[in-house]
């Protein structure tokens, strides 16, 4: 599924309402866990999945071809670990 | 750095604010929202939000675990585990090039 077929899903459900207003409502949900990543705050949809960085530190790589080192800066790396709910009716649990 | 934690009221006052529907219906539907990605991914489905991410699922075999307590060997039974890759434009917005 992707983010259209989304929008379309949930038009289909919700009759009522523009598509444009559709299609802000998603942008508005995926701007809102991105912004806070880009801030460094944890997003938590229980029974879902939580959204987290983790910070890798400045290091000395390598490169495996060449054996040449070099230097990698220190970034940053968007995370989810999978919600406990989501885990189980994945596996038939739920 | 103070971090908080964002939640479902967090994305529906968001939406209720963007979009001006009630707050009711704003946060019915951020649940509709996570509902579909769940039952897409439940349904066998990988789900694909662009410039944001993918998430997809991944069947794992079976393996011999151990219980690191107590050192007896258990087989973990194979399972499915959701993988999620941020985009590049994700990645980039978080690390402030974008």
């Amino acid at each position: 599924m992707t983010k259209s077929e989304l929008i379309q899903r949930l038009a289909e459900q919700n009759p009522h309402l523009y598509l444009r207003d559709i299609e802000k409502i998603v942008e508005t949900i995926f701007e809102e866990i991105t912004a806070a990543m880009v801030r460094g705050d944890r997003v938590e949809l229980r029974g879902f999945g939580a959204f987290s960085v983790k910070h890798r530190e400045a290091r000395t790589g390598r490169n495996p071809r060449t054996g040449e080192t070099v230097h990698v800066e220190a970034k940053r790396l968007p995370f989810f670990k999978t919600g406990k709910g989501l885990r189980e009716r994945l596996n038939g649990e739920g | 750095m103070d971090s908080r934690t964002i939640t479902r009221a967090d994305l529906a006052e968001a939406v209720y604010e963007e979009v001006g529907l009630s707050r009711n219906e704003s946060s019915e539907l951020v649940e509709t929202v996570i509902e579909e990605i769940s039952d897409a991914l439940i349904t066998g489905g990988n789900v694909k939000i662009s410039s944001f991410g993918s998430f997809s699922v991944k069947e794992k075999g079976e393996r011999i675990g151990r219980n690191p307590k107590t050192g007896v060997e258990v087989p973990i039974s194979p399972r499915k585990v959701l993988v999620f890759r941020a985009s590049h434009v994700l990645k980039d917005r978080i690390n402030g090039k974008a």
